[in-house]
């Protein structure tokens, strides 16, 4: 049993902690999001070649670091300190997930793209129609010669008006809601009939509805095979949630440290409000939540490699706790911060927004607790 | 980062659970198994075995007894037990007193108390609330003052009342608080003694809880004389001993492998009972989640004493994080019982303590739900309440 980091892990995280302290400010990345572009592709180009960090988790035969899940959780805690918005978890935890998983033949090739910082990928799983059922698809790949047409409306792709490349779940068989007959696409973003409605969202992320109208993509296209694309969806999805938890943790914590700071400051009374027991209880229970979340973050983490009942048992539980932390610690940070935190200049109302979208990213609480309970409990129940 | 264990690990496991299933009294099996109450000689039988193995303090040092066991298989061991449904080792010797003796007292001292308390020959209870010091336990009134015997020794006498002393009906010794300056600041006036319950002006009287148990006393001491050699430390630093126990034995505070347990056997529970619309009360769409959500903050918990675990065996000693097992320990063990009571339904209410063991009315799960539920109210409040506990992180981990 070992919780410890190697030299590696460590290194990875001064890195990058120290180029987002240096780059990444709270007024820089106010600035960004609200410019036209919405990111930073120069601060992505950083990433590629100054830190080399987009080769993380990938193996030194396809020119990455040799790293695996613990280093994306290093990467994107770190990036949930700063709310960087840069496509990590699209292009590297998820467009790589499934390339890495898929054995697709194309593989080697778009991940030296993806190390290199030149391809971007988003995923466009989410339909209108579905809450957290990834196999809810109304999307259709038909038959066309030896390659499919692509027809549907994906809904909010996180990074998509960035993107070059989507990842695509259509349904090659079966009904709307059936397990079977899902397939996974790769489609260049610029093939013809894809059309995109760009937009920002609340935590200051751009995102997309697409549309795809008879999009014709090759066989090749397929990732994984065909109508049996669901337990390869469910694994990365399964990892870029315990992604998406290592980014809550850094959230979670900026919540935390800033309240303990703000109170500290903040004089009512004549005293620091932080003199005040029941604000102390306040962030005990704040404090106690972090760090049942970094418990959780670590247990799914590592239980990724589990065979899938058990991966995704420890998956939903951890977006279970994480989805309540983010709720109360986010709650409380606003709280205990007063009127200033709905103020727009204040960064702890940014991490509060990002918190709150995390609750419901990949599946909302309800939803993995429903996950949790159809998976513990079984025949019993 | 892994969950592995090591192939020794995994071996000590071995050793540990045939070791348990060889030598686990079986009279005492039987009693836990019926519910019977336990005496004296019961709540000893356990560790008698233990000691004679060499195991009943696997905390302390090597030279006192301890096991040199890692942090590792020192959760294996406490699993293990909880796996097994065994009794616990009674702390007030091995956990409670012990560490202060070895840490703060003399070499006689040592060599007088630790075999005893080892080999569970002398039964030790604990002298620190009273009616008036509950969570500000520096405020004590129980007072000694110093004087010279007849026979030309230096004594103690000791006058005072001491509450919640678990088990002291059956003790042979107790430590305790006093006051001997009462004109300096509270913690500077304290001494911490050594002292033999059949002296002369010590009662004892019950107190029965809600559940109908006697498991807790007062404790009179009226003109109580104490050898002055029985005081540990120096007079006035009892205060430093006190919170150096209160420091120790971290591990298994948060009662992990004990709840784990207790879920089994609530899962077991609402396998059998049903629910309102037919089929197991766990396919009850409100039960079900309220089980689901007990079952994720015990893996949170499991996994922060882990991480605690993990700090101690890389010798960086309890993180900040080791504060919360307190805390979400007992909630998690109250949050069962209360789970427990609720999957009872109506045989929640019947009370079989007056009428004997073998009454049987209801589900034999059901029995003693209820008592538990009432009794473990106390886990939140005792050895420094979930408030103080709060009080403690905030000032010593948020440095409020």
């Amino acid at each position: 049993m070992d919780f410890s980091f190697t030299d590696e892990q460590s290194m990875l995280r001064d890195t990058v902690a120290s180029y987002l302290a240096d780059n990444y400010a709270f007024d820089a990345r106010r600035t960004a999001i609200k410019s036209e572009a919405g990111w930073r592709p120069e601060v992505w180009k950083a990433f590629a070649e100054e830190l080399g960090i987009l080769g993380a988790p990938f193996s030194e035969e396809l020119g990455g670091l040799g790293g695996g899940p613990v280093d994306n959780m290093v990467v994107m805690e770190e990036f949930g300190k700063a709310l960087v918005v840069e496509p990590y978890m699209g292009t590297v935890v998820i467009g790589g997930g499934f390339l890495k998983h898929s054995g697709h033949a194309g593989a080697p090739d778009l991940i030296e793209k993806i190390i290199a910082g030149d391809a971007i990928f988003a995923f466009a799983y989410a339909e209108p129609q579905a809450r957290y059922t990834w196999q809810d698809l109304k999307t259709t790949a038909t038959k066309d010669g030896t390659g499919y047409l692509i027809n549907g409306q994906k809904a909010v792709v996180v990074g998509a008006p960035w993107a070059t490349h989507l990842i695509v779940t259509a349904r090659t068989g079966g009904g709307q809601r059936d397990a079977q007959g899902v397939s996974v696409f790769l489609v260049d973003k610029s093939a013809p009939g894809v059309t995109t409605r760009d937009y920002p969202t609340v935590d200051g992320q751009r995102a997309s509805e697409v549309t795809f109208e008879n999009v014709s993509v090759g066989v090749d296209a397929l990732i994984g095979a065909e109508g049996h694309g669901l337990p390869l969806v469910e694994k990365v999805m399964d990892e870029a949630i315990a992604a998406t938890c290592a980014e809550a943790c850094g959230v979670l914590r900026r919540l935390q440290e800033g309240t303990v700071e703000y109170t500290r400051t903040r004089k009512q009374f004549g005293v620091p409000i932080s003199s005040f027991q029941v604000l102390q209880h306040r962030m005990v229970d704040m404090f106690i939540q972090l760090e049942q979340s970094i418990s959780m973050t670590y247990m799914a983490t590592i239980r990724l490699s589990d065979e899938a009942h058990e991966r995704a048992q420890a998956i939903s539980a951890a977006k279970v706790q994480i989805g309540k932390a983010c709720r109360f610690v986010g709650q409380n940070a606003v709280q205990l911060h007063g009127g200033m935190a709905i103020t727009d200049e204040m960064a702890i109302g940014h991490y509060f927004k990002r918190a709150t979208m995390i609750e419901g990213v990949f599946g909302s609480t309800d939803h993995h607790l429903a996950r949790y309970e159809a998976l513990s409990f079984g025949k019993a129940a | 980062m892994n969950l592995d264990f090591s192939a020794e690990d995994v071996a000590f496991r071995e050793e540990v659970r045939t070791f348990i299933a060889e030598n686990y009294p079986k009279d005492l099996r039987a009693k836990q198994d019926s519910g019977e109450p336990l005496g004296k000689d019961d709540y000893l039988a356990w560790h008698k075995v233990l000691a004679k193995k060499g195991w009943v303090a696997p905390s302390w040092p090597k030279e006192f007894g301890g096991t040199d066991w890692t942090p590792t298989q020192k959760y294996i061991w406490s699993e293990e037990q909880a796996r097994a449904d065994t009794i616990a080792v009674l702390p007030f010797g091995v956990s409670m007193l012990a560490p202060v003796i070895y840490t703060f007292g003399t070499e006689e001292q040592k060599k007088e108390f630790l075999p005893g308390i080892y080999n569970g020959e002398v039964w030790w209870c604990q002298g620190y609330s009273e009616p008036g010091a509950g969570s500000d336990l520096a405020s004590l009134k129980t007072k000694a003052e110093r004087m010279t015997g007849d026979d030309g020794k230096e004594y103690y006498i000791v006058n005072g009342q001491k509450t919640w002393t678990t088990l002291g009906q059956f003790a042979d010794w107790g430590f305790f608080l006093v006051k001997t300056d009462p004109d300096v600041k509270p913690q500077a006036g304290i001494s911490f003694l050594l002292i033999d319950m059949k002296s002369p002006g010590i009662e004892v009287r019950p107190i029965i809880t809600l559940e109908g148990g006697h498991e807790v006393n007062d404790v009179f001491l009226d003109n109580v004389k104490v050898p002055v050699e029985n005081r540990i430390f120096h007079e006035n630093q009892g205060w430093t001993c006190a919170k150096a126990l209160l420091a120790h034995e971290r591990s298994g505070i948060a009662g992990v492998a004990r709840s784990k347990r207790g879920l089994e056997r609530l899962r077991e529970m609402a396998t059998t009972e049903m629910s309102d619309l037919g089929g197991p009360l766990l396919s009850d769409t409100f039960f079900k989640r309220k089980v689901a959500e007990l079952e994720i903050d015990l893996t949170a918990l499991e996994f922060t004493e882990l991480r605690t675990l993990a700090g101690e065996s890389s010798g960086k000693g309890p993180g900040p994080e080791s504060s919360i097992l307190k805390i979400k320990g007992t909630e998690i063990q109250q949050r069962l019982q209360e789970l427990a009571l609720e999957a009872a339904g109506h045989y929640g209410a019947p009370f079989l303590r007056d009428l004997g063991h073998n009454a049987n009315i209801g589900p034999s799960y059901a029995d003693g739900v209820a008592g538990d539920y009432f009794n473990g109210r106390k886990t939140s409040i005792y050895g420094g309440s979930n408030e103080i506990q709060r009080n403690i992180i905030a000032k010593m981990v948020l440095g409020l």
